[in-house]
């Protein structure tokens, strides 16, 4: 069986400018940062990013490059909540929104996961949802009845990056939390497929660590494996760690001056993830 | 020791619940998380509450506490209980207006807003699948407006008679830290059903946009009961987290 290890490097080398990227996780919580921080690196630009959004979608847009973002929600979840960088982004009017109701996004995932061109819901009728959407998003009536549904297109991806607790070698992967949120949707709804694990292990003790309702991605869903400690960090990924509450409200602070974000981007930024990780050890000691 | 207004509150937000029966209470603030438990721990046992996270409940906890579990509910899950219908969820509003149109998304224009808050969330889903309250914390002109900025919880008028789709829309209540109103007014817009103790009819009409139903009319909320007021003090929010929400 293929080893699919790859540096978060190497995943950044075949993204491409343009591509439509969905990022698992939710809100503030198992976002695949550290492969974020590596697009941060690059010349990568002019994004369509399809997530539950949270800092990945901040600090995506704190680097200028998202061109349009379909979403649920944008959360910190936790105070101040709202994400700096998304705010400015949309108050300056950057970027073009696809906004939408939490459960179309998921409907969305699943219509590109079964390669359907779109799926039936309700939610979405009657809100400000298609407005949103600018002629994109239209309605389907049932044959077999009077309903008039919203027709969710599909959410079809050109990567997706993710991130997990516990995998091997060949894209086999587990989340040890409480929740899988949507990771293997976006895994199934695209082409390119890249996670980020706490840990690479051997398929034996992958299987052995987890009961197997846990074990959300198997080998057909994963293209590359990057073995990133920390790889969700400043959100959190349980049962590995939870959010560092104070560092987030750093990035929050760092946000409000260019002066301040100047010394966060050279702290944890323009930097190598081994250097992120090590900054933020500094940085959870000076706090101390 | 009198009664609070934040106590007031709870009990009303616990009546957001009455004959709800077995379905997920999905109350989104300390509040209405108090109104939730102590709609279980009184009237309505069969509630189902989770943790906020991914787990429900067995037993009733004090704010900020856990309990035993008796399930398993991680957001996916959610959704799925959104489209079953079996949920009564209870939002806070930046902006409602007279026939419940709500906004959490953002003010100003869809694709340059002045202020950024969360987007949707859940909020068209909500409301378009299952009983969907509201609580505003400090009722005022700026939140019970005109019109709202964008529509992220659908209100009475968006509704279209002629498609089915939209035979689950139901707004219930909204409580505020003046008192208790409903849809009931003509064409389902905002009626007073009880203004809290020491509220006048004219303190809600300056603090609201628009003309309200019945606010003449409406009687004083109901005080507590001595086993709800021992529930909510020494029970379920021994703290008094209550009173940082709405303040005396």
């Amino acid at each position: 069986m293929r080893d699919k290890r790859m540096s978060l490097d190497d995943v950044v080398g075949e993204l491409r400018s343009g591509m439509t990227i969905g990022i698992g996780g939710w809100g503030s919580r198992r976002k695949p940062l550290a492969l974020v921080r590596a697009i941060l690196r690059s010349d990568i630009t002019d994004l369509t990013v399809v997530t539950y959004g949270g800092p990945d979608l901040g600090l995506l847009c704190s680097a200028g490059k998202v061109r349009k973002a379909y979403y649920g929600f944008v959360s910190l979840d936790s105070p101040p909540f709202y994400d700096p960088w998304f705010a400015k982004a949309r108050t300056a009017g950057e970027i073009v929104v696809r906004e939408m109701d939490e459960g179309m996004v998921k409907c969305g995932l699943e219509a590109a996961a079964a390669r359907l061109p779109f799926l039936p819901i309700r939610a979405g009728l009657g809100s400000d949802v298609p407005n949103f959407w600018e002629g994109e998003l239209k309605t389907v009536a049932s044959p077999y009845g009077d309903e008039t549904l919203i027709a969710m297109p599909a959410l079809n991806l050109d990567a997706a990056l993710v991130h997990l607790n516990l995998g091997d070698k060949h894209g086999n992967a587990a989340y040890t939390g409480i929740d899988p949120y949507f990771d293997d949707l976006y895994c199934l709804a695209a082409e390119r497929r890249y996670l980020s694990v706490e840990r690479v292990v051997e398929t034996e003790e992958l299987v052995k660590s987890v009961p197997p309702q846990a074990l959300l991605l198997n080998r057909m869903l994963v293209d590359g494996v990057v073995e990133a400690p920390g790889g969700a960090h400043f959100t959190l990924a349980a049962d590995d760690y939870g959010r560092d509450e104070k560092f987030q409200k750093h990035y929050v602070e760092s946000a409000k001056t260019p002066e301040a974000w100047q010394q966060f981007v050279d702290t944890y930024l323009a930097v190598s993830e081994d250097e992120y990780q090590a900054a933020v050890r500094r940085f959870a000691e000076e706090e101390q | 020791m009198t009664i609070t207004r934040a106590e007031v509150c709870a009990v009303a937000c616990a009546e957001i619940f009455a004959g709800a029966g077995e379905i997920m209470a999905s109350p989104m603030s300390p509040l209405t998380t108090l109104g939730a438990r102590l709609a279980k721990l009184t009237t309505e046992p069969d509630l189902l509450l989770s943790d906020g996270e991914a787990r429900f409940f067995a037993e009733t906890p004090a704010l900020g506490r856990s309990a035993p579990i008796e399930g398993w509910i991680p957001f996916r899950k959610v959704f799925e209980v959104v489209a079953s219908g079996r949920r009564h969820v209870v939002m806070g509003a930046n902006q409602i207006d007279r026939y419940g149109n709500q906004n959490l998304s953002a003010f100003g224009a869809l694709q340059q807003p002045t202020r950024q808050m969360f987007g949707v969330r859940g909020a068209p889903g909500n409301t378009v699948n299952h009983a969907t309250s509201y609580f505003v914390p400090k009722h005022s002109t700026r939140v019970f407006v005109e019109k709202v900025d964008i529509v992220s919880g659908v209100g009475y008028d968006k509704v279209d008679p002629a498609n089915p789709a939209y035979r689950f829309h139901h707004l219930h209540r909204v409580v505020s830290n003046l008192g208790v109103f409903d849809f009931e007014g003509p064409d389902h817009t905002l009626r007073a059903r009880s203004l809290h103790p020491g509220v006048t009819a004219d303190e809600v009409a300056e603090n609201t946009s628009f003309d309200i139903a019945g606010l003449a009319e409406a009687p004083e909320s109901r005080l507590p009961t001595d086993e709800e007021l021992r529930l909510i003090r020494e029970v379920l929010d021994p703290k008094s987290v209550r009173d940082r929400e709405v303040p005396q």
